[in-house]
């Protein structure tokens, strides 16, 4: 939101929190989003802040948190992503086979139903990385999400029982999904997984009434099929216009260019524009997709109702390390240089912070937040990245020490910024990369041949995580709290200056917003990759939760129990995992934690 | 859905439900079976008609080795060895390139590479990637093998037509790794650059009118253009690998015959140490 959240909140606080499914005008995102004591969008609020005003936890008292309840999820695998809470019902989403729990947070915590999708097993070979979901959707009596096998499926939210169902992609093509999407009006906005398949990215809004697909907007690709406005990247031409989505292409090659959209979205429903972005480009090999394969690696600005796209904005040109750019854009009015502007902040995979003006796509900042040396810096004005040549990766060729590694200097766990500090509290990570010679791989008929990536850690301790503080107004790191294992879990920072996050090796925390300084922690019963959460229950008290399940990318070693005796497995985690000690850190198992003081 | 798929998805639904432990008595089994990880659809090498030159070798191996072949079927793709050979719904998988070291592998049993293919009728006498021809015709080629990596090095890329690496044999068996070939003679694309096995297969066991160019290894891109070609068993399971190894020495004529029979385009043995990344 462009005015503060924090008086729409106290506005939307006056309604009774009983007002959900009585048919109260308002039912939806835009109107419960400034309501704290429910949490209704994947992110908070349509600014992704993961900012809450609520206030009994202090940092003076939060020593006293403890466990109200918990909850076993019934799956193994990674738990990304955070549990919504409408009305006095707690909405919770499994990994696959993506299990939907309807708790009822007024009568001792009862499943008031469950839903088991029925999903195509081949999902599964082809998803990347772990078996992860990032979160359900609610609006007007209706839960929304997204299934690993690419489905679509609305359900009532009262009773579970299903709405409709669409087919997003088709996971024989290796088009999975494991993003939230997220509701914009009357519709539901997702993207596709699959990247490494040569699955050709896009963002497609489904009605939410009638699961009827309204648009779909393509990565690359011909510029109707990227729909791209008249006045496209009008503010910055330089960014590049029409016809860039196959011109920037060898051949046919975009049509296998990836460009996938697996991260998180905001909304600014002042401009109508949300903002999501795109992953690496589709064929490993630089050489056979010579040009700046527009429009992976992007920010974008679409147009909710039609999918029309005001601005682009491509981060790594020509990519050569897999610095996949879906994660979150965090919209926040800063003052920059005396002046406020609507910005956007972006902590790209690629190490670099960008804050931006997020209604043309302006670059005001950017500066490194990792210990990045793939590029010098960035250009402001021509926005393209100054790189050092010795770091840029080639098929059949050893580059050593690139950093940051492919999983980046920050992976999908999102940021969250508070209007109360100013500043962005954001889960890092700090390893680097070998990118080696080549090695068989194989599959049907034909064995192929792919690139080695061994993964290590960056510079310093051997921490291989660090939740830090950022000014995005000067691009600098405030504080930074260091962890052993990446900072993989998201972050919520509330009014009372407490900012939560969670570790891989299974510690819950609270550190205080202005100096870092540790106020409490809690061992879960898996290491934690997903985003917390807090509420007010039905009882007033404020709870805090968070999803434990260890898994993603980093954690696959234990939660899908790779041997450690292939260090290059799972693209290069599993020999960094077991060498950090993850499989002595924690065990896998997906679970809801819920705490509360008292 | 046929019956078929259905006990297909049963399977499948089976290894996911219940991949972690499986009976005991199974490993008693392996004394007498010979239990294949064998890909459903994937034509030369494996179908589940048996037709392929890996189930015609299977049999081989298996009757000097006094086994009854059995079959687990699950498609050769992404995670098949650890959700397939690991959780020990079979023991044996053949055509693994030496190298390959999510397996334990065996001695190669022949050796093979990429080929270019063209239909005999255009005359194109191709010999090499440096061929300027190859320039101006539309190429087909799977992306990510080492001849699309090539035509990348040399700025060949507007002509070259990419084909999936990836494919569903259990439900888009039309999208194997013979696509490409099919459009060689369909004439939708001029050459093809294609896994040596596929292209032998169209011009022996189907007649077509097919010329095939072996490709050397280019000096330029550190990629071997040929790979050896092994059994795999699960890591560490040498028992297993000795039985397979003793039965293929053993059995190299009849092996030959095979390979013959699909046109296979054999390459002389490799030295031991090429190509050999070893076991790490």
């Amino acid at each position: 939101m462009r005015t503060k959240s924090l008086v729409i909140g106290v506005i939307a606080a006056v309604l009774p929190v009983a007002a959900y499914g009585q048919g109260a005008t308002g039912d939806d995102p835009a109107s419960l989003q400034g309501d704290d004591a429910q949490w209704v969008l994947p992110a908070k609020n349509y600014s992704a802040t993961r900012f809450s005003t609520l206030s009994k936890i202090t940092p003076d008292n939060v020593k006293n948190l403890k466990v109200a309840w918990s909850m076993s999820t019934g799956t193994n695998q990674g738990h990304e992503g955070a549990p919504l809470v409408v009305g006095s019902t707690m909405y919770i989403v499994s990994s696959y086979p993506n299990i939907v729990y309807a708790v009822d947070l007024a009568k001792d915590f009862a499943i008031k139903w469950k839903y088991l999708p029925k999903q195509d097993a081949k999902a599964v070979p082809v998803a990347c990385c772990d078996l992860v979901h990032r979160g359900l959707n609610y609006t007007h009596g209706k839960i929304l999400f997204s299934t690993l096998d690419a489905q679509v499926i609305a359900l009532d939210a009262n009773t579970g029982k299903e709405l409709w169902k669409a087919k997003n992609g088709d996971p024989s093509k290796g088009e999975t999904i494991t993003a939230a999407g997220l509701i914009v009006k009357d519709k539901y906005i997702v993207g596709i997984s699959g990247g490494e398949f040569g699955v050709r990215g896009h963002v497609t809004a489904y009605d939410i009434n009638s699961g009827k697909q309204v648009w779909r907007a393509y990565s690359t690709g011909p510029d109707e099929e990227l729909k791209l406005a008249p006045d496209f990247n009008a503010a910055n031409p330089h960014y590049g216009q029409k016809g860039q989505g196959t011109g920037t292409w060898q051949g046919d090659a975009w049509k296998r260019g990836g460009g996938t959209t697996w991260g998180w979205y905001s909304y600014d429903p002042q401009l109508n524009l949300f903002y999501y972005s795109t992953g690496n480009p589709g064929t490993w090999n630089p050489d056979q997709r010579l040009g700046d394969n527009k429009w992976s690696m992007t920010i974008w600005a679409r147009d909710p109702d039609t999918g029309m796209a005001k601005w682009g904005y491509q981060m790594t040109p020509h990519d050569a390390w897999d610095y996949d750019g879906v994660n979150e854009s965090i919209l926040a009015d800063l003052t920059i240089g005396g002046k406020k502007v609507p910005a956007l902040v972006h902590f790209d995979r690629n190490g670099f912070a960008y804050t931006m003006d997020r209604s043309n796509g302006t670059l005001l900042v950017a500066e490194p937040f990792v210990a990045v040396n793939w590029a010098k810096s960035i250009d402001k004005k021509t926005g393209r990245p100054v790189e050092d040549s010795s770091k840029r990766t080639k098929q059949g060729q050893v580059t050593k020490d690139i950093c940051p590694n492919a999983m980046g200097g920050k992976d999908q766990q999102p940021a969250a910024f508070s209007p109360n500090t100013g500043l962005f509290y954001v889960p890092t990570n700090n390893m680097c990369m070998d990118y080696e010679a080549t090695e068989v791989k194989y599959t049907a008929g034909a064995p192929y041949v792919g690139a080695n990536v061994l993964m290590k850690p960056g510079p310093g301790d051997g921490s291989l995580g660090e939740l830090i503080a950022w000014d995005a107004t000067t691009g600098k790191k405030v504080w930074g709290v260091k962890e052993k294992q990446p900072a993989w879990g998201g972050v919520l920072a509330t009014k009372t200056d407490v900012v939560f996050y969670g570790t891989m090796d299974g510690w819950f925390k609270a550190v205080h917003a202005k100096t870092g300084k540790l106020l409490w922690k809690h061992k879960v019963g898996s290491g934690i990759i997903g985003s917390p959460m807090t509420f007010q229950g039905p009882d007033k008290k404020q709870y805090v939760a968070v999803y434990s399940g260890v898994g993603g990318w980093f954690g696959v070693a234990v939660s899908q129990d790779l041997p450690p005796n292939d260090p290059y497995a799972a693209l290069g985690e599993v020999g960094i995992a077991y060498k950090n000690g993850l499989d002595k850190a924690t065990t896998k198992g997906g679970a809801v934690y819920v705490f509360s003081l008292e | 859905m046929t019956k078929h798929t259905l006990a297909r998805l049963l399977a499948i639904a089976a290894v996911l439900l219940c991949a972690p432990g499986r009976a005991p008595a199974d490993e008693a089994k392996q004394v007498k079976e010979f239990r294949v990880c064998g890909d459903p659809n994937n034509m030369p090498f494996s179908n589940e008609k048996l037709e392929g030159i890996e189930n015609k070798i299977a049999d081989v191996i298996a009757k000097d080795l006094g086994e009854t072949v059995t079959y687990f079927w699950w498609p050769h793709q992404r995670g098949v060895v650890k959700r397939v050979l690991n959780a020990k719904h079979c023991d044996i998988m053949l055509g693994i390139p030496k190298g390959y070291d999510l397996v334990t592998w065996t001695r190669p049993y022949y050796r093979t590479g990429y080929v270019m293919v063209y239909r005999k009728d255009r005359k194109l006498k191709l010999r090499s990637l440096d061929d300027p021809a190859l320039k101006t015709l539309k190429i087909g080629v799977q992306v990510n093998t080492p001849p699309h990596d090539a035509l990348g090095r040399r700025g060949i890329a507007d002509n070259v037509v990419g084909y999936q690496l990836m494919f569903d044999s259990n439900f888009h068996a039309e999208d194997y790794p013979g696509k490409v070939v099919e459009d060689v003679l369909a004439g939708s694309v001029d050459v093809a650059m294609v896994w040596g096995p596929i292209a032998g297969y169209f011009a022996k066991k189907k007649g077509a009118p097919l010329e095939i160019v072996p490709i050397d290894d280019p000096a330029d891109t550190g990629l071997p253009f040929a790979f050896d070609i092994a059994m795999g068993v699960r890591k560490g399971d040498k028992q297993r690998k000795e039985q397979l190894e003793s039965a293929l020495a053993r059995r190299h004529d009849e092996i030959e015959h095979v390979l013959a029979d699909f046109g296979v385009p054999l390459l002389p043995a490799a030295e031991e140490k090429a190509h050999d990344k070893g076991a790490r």
